[in-house]
């Protein structure tokens, strides 16, 4: 980390909801540059974490500085310095894709004149200069999310909070949106996202944790976390019946764990090619696949489920 | 700029799109109403024991109340619960450095402009049908907007606090439409049986009808005046808070 004090930082955060208790003291720091990511499943406390630090739901316990600023005091102060991408979309769809940036940059109080030239520069990041005369109402999500993109960047954001920025979205959109905030990130406006597609989370996160049940599971950077929690490689068994009943000593060490899904047998290993054999003649599967580990295995072995059902 | 006035911005954005037909049925509006009720249905009326006026000049400022009641609760209902449930526009705003009192305050501001082009248009209206008895009528105009946002201020709250837009269908059909035909917008609420009396007597709607009707006629006394208008505030100020709280229930968990 650097030695820059963090754009937020946490400590023993808590929000509840009468007796639930969505994020359960999480500590975390975000450094200016980077992109930091919450990644879990629905309901692991990722997007009461990020209203938080939007300053819209105040918080239930703990310490939060967001820029170095109290939420709970400075909200206002606060917001005029973010960019937030919500998980639903907030755009009316009945204005035009150009009247919905100029609008949203009137509530951070900038001139109508200064607008216009930015809602042009905004649009042509997101690449929807030519649809800026156009209703909302019949663009695409992935078109929308964009907009949404474009606009939270109207007021120069010291920090871009996406959450799930792309849930919902066809491959090739996610793509194209990814691709816009990869760039965003290499201009170093620091994000921070949630996600609970390991996917996003190991194209866009140089930091990540883990967060499970409102809490904490594990921090660090993707490779990191894949090296320190999973093995390189994964053997997928697939059976055309029934899962069988493995145990790993069966290898002779070639498999570190076994993980047993309803529908797949997962084998942690460092060469899968190597074990391919010797798992065939052993367990008689349908199909072999054998991949590198992601996130998802992390995730499977912290937590005992899988991110995405 | 003061934050409320951002958040009106985005109320007059969306009200660009409609303005044209708007202006024109409420400037229509009132010149159906007056030839229907005022003239055809006072030719009939002003042939019984009277009112003290003709038909149309008492019945005008009447509708005047109750056209600035409609605008008032028609468009804190669906438009409010759009921009907290549909546009979400209120969750966009609260992004920004806007708060919750910013948001509710923008919105009531274009209610206040509203009812302020209706109340405006009815008096022109109202001059031209010749039921303007005393220059105290100028006062019709932030009389409207007032007796608009009684209505406004509480049904914003309401559509804050409802889970869905049926409890609307309620709203217009037990509360707003029985106050439009019974708080002496057409006839005397001494008309009414006591007890209806009573709660006609208790209706924003009726303060409204009687103290417009009091200031088109240039027969309002200080007091009784300013008695309608303490009790309209009230409304107007209840409201407010209920809207604060029932917003930051729906929109800051």
């Amino acid at each position: 980390m650097s030695a820059e004090a963090p754009l937020i930082r946490a400590r023993g955060l808590v929000k509840r909801f009468g007796a639930l208790t969505a994020v359960d003291g999480v500590d975390f720091d975000v450094a200016k540059g980077e992109a930091f990511g919450f990644l879990g499943p629905n309901g692991a406390g990722k997007s009461s974490t990020m209203r938080m630090i939007g300053c819209v739901s105040p918080r239930s316990g703990g310490e939060l500085t967001v820029l170095g600023l109290d939420p709970e005091r400075d909200g206002p102060r606060i917001r005029s310095r973010l960019g937030v991408v919500p998980q639903q979309d907030t755009l009316d769809t009945e204005l035009t894709v150009r009247e919905n940036v100029v609008i949203y940059g009137r509530y951070f109080g900038l001139s109508r004149r200064d607008l216009q030239e930015r809602a042009r520069r905004l649009l042509e990041f997101v690449q929807l200069d030519e649809r800026a005369n156009d209703r909302v109402e019949p663009l695409s999500g992935g078109m929308k999310r964009r907009l949404t993109i474009a606009r939270a960047l109207v007021n120069d954001p010291d920090l871009l909070l996406l959450d799930e920025p792309t849930t919902g979205l066809d491959p090739q959109a996610r793509h194209a949106l990814w691709d816009r905030l990869f760039r965003l990130k290499q201009q170093g406006v620091t994000l921070v996202l949630t996600t609970h597609y390991m996917d996003e989370a190991e194209q866009l996160c140089d930091r990540l944790v883990i967060m499970d049940r409102g809490r904490i599971a594990e921090e660090g950077s993707p490779a990191e976390l894949i090296r320190r929690l999973s093995t390189r490689e994964v053997v997928e068994l697939r059976f055309a019946e029934e899962t069988p009943a493995v145990d790993a000593a069966v290898f002779n060490g070639l498999v570190a764990r076994v993980e047993v899904l309803p529908d797949r047998i997962l084998l942690y290993t460092d060469d899968g090619d190597a074990l391919v054999p010797g798992a065939h003649e052993r367990l008689h599967p349908q199909s072999v696949l054998v991949r590198r580990s992601t996130l998802e295995d992390v995730f499977l072995r912290l937590t005992g489920r899988t991110l995405v059902d | 700029m003061p934050y409320a006035f951002r958040a009106y911005e985005y109320w007059l954005a969306s009200y660009r799109r409609v303005w044209r037909g708007s202006v024109v049925t409420t400037a229509l509006n009132p010149v159906l109403y007056l030839s229907a009720l005022g003239i055809g249905l006072g030719r009939l009326v002003n042939r019984g024991p009277g009112l003290g006026v003709p038909y149309l000049d008492y019945v005008a400022p009447g509708i005047l109340a109750s056209t600035a009641m409609l605008i008032g609760a028609f468009e804190s209902a669906y438009p409010v619960m759009s921009a907290i449930r549909w546009t979400r526009q209120f969750h966009a705003m609260l992004a920004t450095p806007l708060r919750i009192r910013d948001t509710i305050a923008g919105h009531q501001l274009y209610v206040a402009s509203r009812v302020g082009i209706a109340s405006g248009l009815y008096l022109v209206v109202i001059a031209a049908f010749g039921a303007v008895h005393s220059w105290l009528a100028v006062f019709d105009f932030p009389v409207g907007i007032l007796v608009g946002l009684a209505f406004a201020a509480p049904v914003t709250a309401m559509a804050a606090w409802l889970e869905r837009d049926e409890g609307f269908n309620a709203l217009f059909r037990f509360g707003v439409t029985p106050m439009f035909l019974f708080s002496g917008t057409f006839f005397p609420i001494s008309r009414l049986p006591p007890v209806i009396r009573a709660i006609a007597w208790a209706t924003p709607t009726w303060h409204g009808v009687d103290l417009l009707r009091h200031l088109t006629l240039g027969t309002a006394a200080l007091w009784p005046s300013l008695g309608h208008v303490a009790y309209l505030v009230a409304w107007v100020v209840v409201g407010l808070r209920l809207a604060q709280r029932t917003f930051t229930n729906r929109l800051v968990q």
